[in-house]
């Protein structure tokens, strides 16, 4: 009996292997950034409400760590997020928001019936921004340290349960 | 076999239902004035994985960011860049997955090591064969 | 009550092919003592035929009288939809396009036992009883995780299936094309187990195995056809095909039958590659259940999408591992006592058919590979991409030797021959070739890939003819001129492929209302744009005069649409086709200062791929018909034979 003979079947078996093991895993969908550990790359993004600044990259080495919050008003799960960022705020963390292909009036009404968690908002029209930073998706959470250093990167909403992870991530710090 | 409008109603059931009244990115529906430019610029395209989708190139893709990641690769080569290293850019930020292209390295040497090998195989199998006759 | 006579129905048939199952494996067990247990395994096919499609009509009657009480109708079908849709509803859904392939299978297998006798009996109770073993699964998933005739407690009000963007011709019948491709090729594997099993590799095997593998091929190369050509106009890119994972699902089934089919022959002619065609038999049927699992358990990301379940996934697995992984399993321990046969001349037909084959079989490795390769470094977190600047290159360096030896092949004769007899075909076939290189690349501009393939095309359209030379046409068996046929459809599609990628030409332009547009030879105007509505949607539709060439303007309407149950955007295409190309036009959004999107290609010659795909169906019909009434007139020669006999002892 030739050894050749068997190879088909190791062949399958390593097939029937791979596809068992990857259908009893949960599917992670999320193309998560290669820039973590990265600086962030240089933009400006002029302001998207009358009573917010815009942001800028260099305004991130300032030594305080923030959370910078893609969205956009359009967003749904956006909505479901925007109590867990109220959350985040109260418990001291300063967020930047991104939104992304918004208009001022939709953002004004977003923030007005949602609340408004952020210090400052740039508008992204162009996901300039967004495909500077390697995120893919709205809405996304990335944590920036003190020298504007990105350290973190939450994919999807936040919900509760996320919450006191970006606490610590951004606890430690150090502010 | 392709509930092609099916799986479009799944991707469109996501965050991207709502409205989006923002105009598309300028360059995400116009071509480079400079045709050789533009064709490169196309056929890079066509070689970038929009990363919203489910399994369509940037140039096969109505998805907002599909157009801005077309924006982007339009005027990158437009300002000289080459589209190798547009590619590195957005794989540096993606990974791998960004590029339909995969190129040789430590999570893909297989892909190129096997043909290699089936073109040996085949070059056996073939001798054997014809060589010995009964 | 229909919709139990159904289940009832397909219980029984599922009892029938245990039983079918259970009295072949006996018979060959039993061998010449076990005649009287064999005579029960034909007739048990045959009506576990009947009863599957039974069970099968009475589907089609609960969804043409729109049942309510039964579960799969009202979750996918609709009072108010035309009668077709609600027939098409009935197996375009994962229930009942189970229910579908089981029947189709069914009586596949009813039909092989009441015709097949040409193989020694006991290769035959092995193969039926293989054939009960594959349908026995297939029951096991419908009846137990899938039943297609489940009631409501409640019926319901009125069904959930009216999306008029599911009520489309080519959704309705495409997927039963490629089922229709997948049993058939269930039938072949069941030979091949069955002469594995008996280890009978015999020319008559091949001979028995043939028209089942052409007829799946037929329907195969269809599918693949349709499929493309859907993709082409509805998803609104000008793109025909995307080596997307569903795709190569259905490529792998149709690459592995093409090789079977060609081994097949050989083994019929020279009873030779005995262990490979078995090889090939089990082959193809895997890749189908395999293309079948990527695509309904979601495991891969596509297009395509399907009504995935992971659930769904695990069962067709488990159905693969014990279909395939037993059929692997004879192999290894039976295919060492199957001697391969003859060796071959480098220069016969069979030296040039074998090189296709392992060409072919490359290639299917290939897009395996590249098919699987992400899941594979999924399971290690890392996620790659393999799309067309792989899978074109590097199947070129299989694809590109075989279509030169399929050139020559035909002309070759069987057994022993030398390139010298065809050294005049030689020259022309390779003047051809040169010709065209150094044509197309005057023209200049041409990658690489679609001038080979450009050169290759024009070359192998005339090679294809060459076999019939010196021939009586009239007197030129069936199945050469399907040979030719099918032959010359693959150069017809290559040219297409080749002309669209080298020549095609794109416009996208913001135009206004009577602003013109150049497009390759075509000019454009926008003439108006209207509001249109249809039954859940509203549209804008553009109204586009393109004319050729200055030549009298041809309108065009295309749309882009608004549905609101479920809201989705779409855009509907609108062509413009001529005898040397396509013009393929998309209308988009408005720009916002009273500017329209245009999308706009010029394609030539893009219509002779699906046209090449149609001959090379063709060309396999013909084959088949060919092969077929061979066997019938042989059938009658050896019964006036036996016939004479007995008169002669009487």
């Amino acid at each position: 009996m030739s050894w050749r003979l068997w190879v088909p079947l190791l062949l399958f078996a390593g097939f029937l292997g791979l596809a068992g093991y990857q259908l009893s895993r949960p599917r992670n969908d999320f193309v998560e950034s290669r820039m973590i550990g990265e600086k962030l790359p240089f933009f400006e993004l002029r302001p998207a409400t009358s009573d917010r600044p815009g942001i800028a990259s260099v305004q991130f080495a300032d030594g305080k760590p923030r959370l910078l919050n893609i969205w956009a008003s359009w967003c749904l799960p956006c909505i479901a997020e925007a109590p867990q960022l109220e959350r985040l705020q109260e418990s001291g963390a300063e967020i930047v928001g991104v939104a992304i292909r918004d208009r001022p009036e939709d953002v004004a009404r977003f923030l007005e019936r949602h609340g408004n968690p952020y210090t400052a908002i740039g508008l992204d029209d162009l996901s300039e921004v967004q495909l500077g930073i390697g995120s893919s998706g709205v809405p996304e959470t990335f944590v920036i340290d003190g020298q504007g250093r990105i350290v973190y990167q939450h994919i999807g909403d936040i919900r509760a349960k996320d919450v006191p992870i970006l606490v610590e991530k951004l606890g430690k710090l150090g502010k | 076999m392709r509930a092609l409008l099916a799986s479009i109603a799944v991707l469109f059931a996501s965050p991207l239902l709502a409205q989006q009244s923002l105009p598309p990115a300028p360059y995400a529906y116009r071509q480079l004035d400079d045709p050789a430019q533009e064709q490169a610029a196309q056929d890079l395209m066509e070689t970038l994985r929009c990363l919203t989708c489910q399994s369509q190139s940037i140039a096969d893709s109505d998805a907002p960011m599909a157009g801005d990641m077309r924006h982007q690769v339009r005027i990158r080569i437009a300002s000289g860049e080459s589209p190798d290293e547009i590619r590195g850019w957005l794989v540096e930020r993606y990974g791998d997955y960004v590029s339909y292209k995969p190129e040789v390295g430590a999570a893909t040497w297989p892909l190129f090591a096997v043909p290699v090998l089936l073109l040996m195989l085949a070059g056996a199998l073939l001798l054997r064969r014809y060589r010995r006759r009964a | 009550m229909i919709a139990e006579l159904g289940l009832a129905a397909l219980w029984l048939a599922a009892a029938l092919a245990a039983l079918q199952l259970l009295t072949g494996a006996l018979a060959v067990r039993a061998g010449a003592d076990g005649a009287e247990i064999a005579a029960l395994t034909r007739p048990a096919a045959v009506l576990q035929g009947v009863l599957a499609g039974f069970a099968f009509a009475m589907l089609l009657w609960v969804f043409a009288v729109t049942d309510l009480s039964v579960k799969l109708v009202a979750s996918n079908s609709h009072s108010m939809k035309p009668l077709i849709y609600k027939l098409s509803g009935a197996w375009g859904n994962h229930e009942g396009s189970m229910l579908l392939w089981v029947t189709v299978m069914a009586l596949a297998g009813g039909l092989i036992a009441l015709v097949e006798r040409r193989l020694p009996e006991r290769t035959m109770q092995a193969t039926l009883s293989a054939q009960g073993f594959v349908a026995l699964g297939f029951y096991a998933f419908l009846l137990l995780s899938s039943n297609p005739f489940e009631r409501l407690p409640v019926p319901a009000a009125e069904g959930l299936g009216l999306n008029p963007l599911l009520q489309d011709i080519g959704l309705a019948f495409h997927p039963p094309t490629l089922y229709f491709g997948y049993v058939g090729l269930s039938i072949a594997f069941s030979f091949a187990v069955g002469a594995l099993v008996t280890r009978q590799v015999t020319p008559d095997f091949a001979s028995a195995m043939r028209p089942w593998v052409l007829g799946a091929w037929v329907f195969l190369t269809l599918g693949i056809t349709a499929g493309s050509y859907w993709a082409y106009y509805e998803l609104g890119w000008g793109g025909w095909w995307f080596w997307d994972p569903v795709e190569n699902a259905s490529l792998m089934p149709w690459l592995a039958a093409t090789a079977l089919l060609h081994s097949a022959s050989v083994l019929a002619a020279r009873d030779a590659l005995r262990a490979w065609t078995i090889m090939l038999g089990v082959v193809a049927f895997s890749m189908s259940m395999v293309g079948t699992f990527l695509v309904r358990s979601g495991i891969l990301t596509s297009v395509h999408a399907f009504a995935v379940d992971p659930e769904r996934g695990t069962f067709i697995l488990f159905l693969l591992m014990l279909y395939i992984g037993g059929a692997l399993l004879l192999f290894a321990l039976r295919a060492g006592t199957v001697t391969e046969g003859t060796r071959f001349a480098v220069a016969s037909r069979e030296g040039a058919l074998v090189f296709n084959n392992v060409m072919l079989s490359a290639t299917l490795a290939i897009v395996l590979l590249g098919t699987l390769y992400p899941l594979l470094t999924e399971a290690f977190d890392v996620r790659v991409s393999v799309g067309p600047p792989y899978f074109n290159p590097v199947g070129a360096i299989f694809v590109i030797p075989m279509l030169l030896v399929m050139a020559v092949g035909p002309l070759l004769r069987w057994r022993q021959d030398g390139f010298g007899r065809i050294s005049r075909e030689l020259a022309l076939i390779g003047a051809l070739i040169l010709a065209g290189l150094v044509l197309f690349a005057v023209i200049g501009g041409i990658d690489l890939l679609p001038l080979l393939g450009l050169a290759l095309a024009g070359a192998l359209a005339v090679a294809s003819f060459l076999p019939l030379k010196g021939r009586k046409l009239r007197r030129t068996p069936i199945a050469i001129w399907g040979m030719v046929v099918a032959h010359f459809g693959i150069a017809v599609a290559l040219f297409g492929m080749a002309s669209e990628s080298a020549f095609s030409q794109e416009r996208l332009a913001a135009v206004r209302i009577g602003e013109a547009t150049q497009v390759g030879p075509w000019t454009i105007t926008l003439a108006g744009v209207a509001p249109v509505a249809g039954p859940n949607w509203t549209a804008i539709e553009g109204r586009i005069e393109a004319s050729y060439d200055g030549g009298e303007p041809r309108v065009l309407r295309p749309q882009a649409r608004n549905f609101w149950a479920p809201p989705q955007e779409t855009t509907e295409s609108e062509l413009a086709t001529r005898w040397n190309g396509q013009l393929y036009a998309v209308i988009g959004n408005e720009a916002g200062d009273g500017r329209w999107q245009l999308r706009l290609w010029w394609k030539p010659f893009v219509t002779l791929i699906w046209y090449g795909g149609v001959l090379v169906a063709l060309g396999g019909v013909l084959a088949l018909i060919g092969r077929v009434l061979g066997d019938i007139r042989r059938r009658g020669f050896r019964r006036r034979l036996a016939d004479r006999r007995a008169e002669a002892l009487a």
